[in-house]
């Protein structure tokens, strides 16, 4: 029988075998990080009307988060704060501010500032503040740490994985329920191992048991 | 033959004549030789397309277009286009899948089972059973994929780490059978192909044209026919029967899990198993004669595909049938001994309730029908063999329905009772998977060897290392 390929033509099916592989793993790679709450979610920093800094405010100032978003531990929800609350100190402090027009405005006509939300719970999923607020779980370990952004930005992934990993081992992040709204604060001396400790003995004194069914964020 | 007769002079008249009676009969007819067999085959793909060929094509071609049409339909608009509601969760989609997927039986059970038992008229008609042993599986495929509803969330049945940090639930026989089903069809489709390696080369050997010469050189892996290459790939195709065998016992049994694995009186059985698997290999073997019969005739391939053929799969399809029938009546046997009145209602309800016609429709297409294949003259006459055989494809079906609407349509909480009606889409999604499947085969008859050339090769007396010439009665060593 005569040649039909040339004699190089052997090494072909190892190139192509080669070439699927590199692909299958590209492919894996790329879904893996493109394609995850971790690149699509985190880092989402959007340019609200009013450059408010929360460094400023809960950071340097020291207001307690719980001043403005007033209602994330007795709901399942924590709001954004009405034009009201802003107002409360902003009609003393920098009343002038041209950077405050935007408020002073919707103050006077009584429509709501139009604050961009950064965090996006699906409509599928039932999250409850208070029940993870008023038991030690604090602001910082879905938000990171707000007190320190000049411009707030989405922290964490929020995906389930994401929540099942805390639900699976809650020891990581549970604290003293007094030191939930304090978003600098470190187990002992800030290791990992010393938060673990703690966290153990947290979640044994308070029976932590936190559901990992369906049911629980799916209803 | 006449090996070891010492004592029996066989050269006698008496003894010819006497062997002769007994003989098997031979697996190619009219004594066709290699060449004949090379050129019978492979005239099918080189010959001009007959003009039938296009016509069916179209035919077939147009009607398998409501199976996208319909699901693009069912996504868009959503699972409700089917009939399906409560209570009736599961009916014409399930229905057809274990419909499909039980055809799928044949071709692994004559490529896989009958190699190991040596049964060696097998030959000629592995390929046509395995080919048609895919276009089932693929046409089974489509129903559970999109009766999930999400479609696009279909790989959540795969076991990959994902951001939603779940994996599937190894204990649900739902996901069994996505594994079972997905191995079948890769084994299915590694055993098929290399069966068709020395038939590729064979039409390399024989083209005329360099691109196509070029394409099943590509496609044979280089074939030389070389006696390593034929020891290596008899040992592949060993493995891959090895592999096969369990497999057309598991994957029936694994979709019989879904059932009867949970609690509904009708599902929750143990004889499912074995009597599914019984069903596959019954209907699929009634799907294998209603293809193969047509091309049969049309090909003139009688001397390859001979009438000990169809024989055989008649008998097999009697016994598989005949043992489909003795689980029916042990079911109604169980339903009434047991004493449970949830299991008696159940088969009541089967047999007199409003789905009355599908189970009477059952039991005579599966268990009468069939039946006339004890008489030699039917199993001798094609034309009677693929108009009884049109009972075990419908009543396969059949049985299908029967068991997952009867069962689930009533169960424990008459409150909760309801009928089942199917919607439009539901027919054309199953009228579209027959265009398919019918579309798939031809297909497969125009490009592909119908039959494999190299192993019919091998069952012809010629290919016997003895072989002395027809004129030789013993085809012995000389005594």
């Amino acid at each position: 029988m005569a040649n039909l390929f040339p004699k190089e033509s052997n090494i072909v099916p190892i190139k192509i075998i080669l070439c699927k592989v590199i692909t299958v793993i590209v492919i894996i790679l790329g879904i893996t990080y493109y394609f995850t709450p971790k690149y699509t979610r985190v880092g989402y920093k959007p340019t609200q009307p009013v450059a408010f800094d929360h460094s400023l405010h809960a950071g340097q100032l020291g207001l307690d988060c719980r001043y403005c978003h007033s209602f994330g531990t007795v709901s399942s929800h924590s709001n954004v704060p009405t034009t009201q609350t802003c107002m409360n100190c902003h009609r003393q402090v920098k009343s002038n501010s041209p950077k405050l027009a935007p408020l002073r405005e919707s103050w006077e006509t009584g429509k709501p500032m139009k604050w961009i939300k950064i965090h996006q719970a699906p409509d599928y999923v039932y999250f409850n503040h208070s029940a993870h607020l008023n038991r030690g779980i604090s602001c910082a370990s879905c938000h990171g740490k707000v007190n320190e952004m000049e411009v707030v930005w989405h922290d964490k992934p929020h995906s389930m994985g994401w929540c099942l990993e805390c639900h699976r081992n809650p020891e990581f992040h549970i604290r003293p329920q007094e030191e939930v709204f304090n978003l600098d604060w470190k187990a002992g001396d800030g290791s990992t191992k010393a938060q673990v400790a703690q966290g153990r003995e947290l979640v044994k004194k308070w029976d932590v048991n936190p559901p990992q069914n369906c049911q629980a964020c799916h209803r | 033959m006449a090996h070891g007769t010492t004592s029996v002079n066989a050269n006698s008249p008496d003894y010819i004549a006497a062997a002769k009676q007994v003989e098997r009969p031979p697996l190619v007819g009219n004594g066709r030789g290699f060449h004949w067999i090379t050129e019978k085959i492979c005239s099918i793909i080189e010959g001009d397309t007959p003009r039938w060929w296009w016509i069916a094509f179209f035919i077939t071609g147009a009607i398998s277009l409501l199976v996208p049409i319909s699901l693009i339909y069912l996504v868009s608009t959503g699972i409700g286009t089917w009939g399906l509601n409560h209570p009736v969760g599961w009916a014409w989609d399930i229905t057809n899948f274990v419909f499909w997927i039980g055809i799928g039986h044949a071709g692994t059970l004559i490529s896989a089972i009958l190699f190991l038992t040596r049964q060696k008229w097998r030959t000629s008609i592995n390929r046509a059973a395995e080919a048609m042993t895919l276009f089932a599986v693929v046409c089974a495929g489509i129903f559970p994929a999109f009766h999930v509803g999400r479609v696009w969330f279909a790989w959540f049945l795969a076991p990959v780490p994902q951001a939603n940090a779940i994996w599937p639930n190894f204990r649900s026989p739902l996901l069994w059978d996505v594994f079972a089903v997905s191995t079948y069809f890769t084994v299915s489709v590694l055993f098929w192909y290399t069966g068709l390696i020395p038939d590729f080369a064979t039409l390399r050997d024989r083209e005329v044209k360099v691109w196509k010469k070029k394409l099943y050189h590509i496609l044979s892996f280089g074939w030389r026919s070389s006696n390593r290459q034929w020891k290596h790939y008899e040992m592949a195709y060993l493995c891959l029967a090895g592999l096969s065998t369990p497999l057309v016992l598991s994957v029936h049994s694994i979709v019989s899990f879904d059932f009867a694995t949970s609690v509904i009186p009708g599902w929750h059985t143990t004889i499912f198993p074995p009597y599914f698997v019984a069903g596959a290999i019954f209907g699929g073997f009634a799907m294998v004669l209603t293809v193969m019969l047509p091309f049969r005739a049309i090909f003139g391939l009688e001397d390859l595909i001979t009438e000990k053929h169809i024989d055989n799969m008649c008998k097999i399809i009697l016994l598989t049938g005949s043992i489909v029938g003795y689980a029916y009546l042990m079911e109604l046997f169980i339903a009434w001994y047991s004493g449970n009145p949830y299991e008696k209602y159940a088969f009541w309800n089967r047999a007199l309730g409003p789905y009355w016609w599908s189970y009477w429709g059952m039991m005579i297409c599966n268990v009468l029908i069939p039946q006339l294949f004890w008489v030699n003259k039917f199993r001798k006459n094609v034309v009677a063999v693929w108009i009884i055989v049109w009972g075990p494809n419908i009543g396969m079906w059949y049985e299908r329905f029967v068991i997952i609407v009867t069962s689930i349509h009533r169960d424990f909480l008459p409150s909760s009772w309801g009928m089942f009606k199917p919607e439009l889409n539901d027919i054309t999604l199953f009228v579209g998977t027959c265009g398919l499947f019918t579309w798939l085969f031809l297909v497969f008859i125009r490009f592909l060897p119908v039959i494999a050339i190299a192993e019919v090769k091998g069952v012809i007396p010629e290919a016997d290392p003895h072989f002395h010439g027809k004129e030789d009665p013993k085809g012995g060593h000389h005594v």
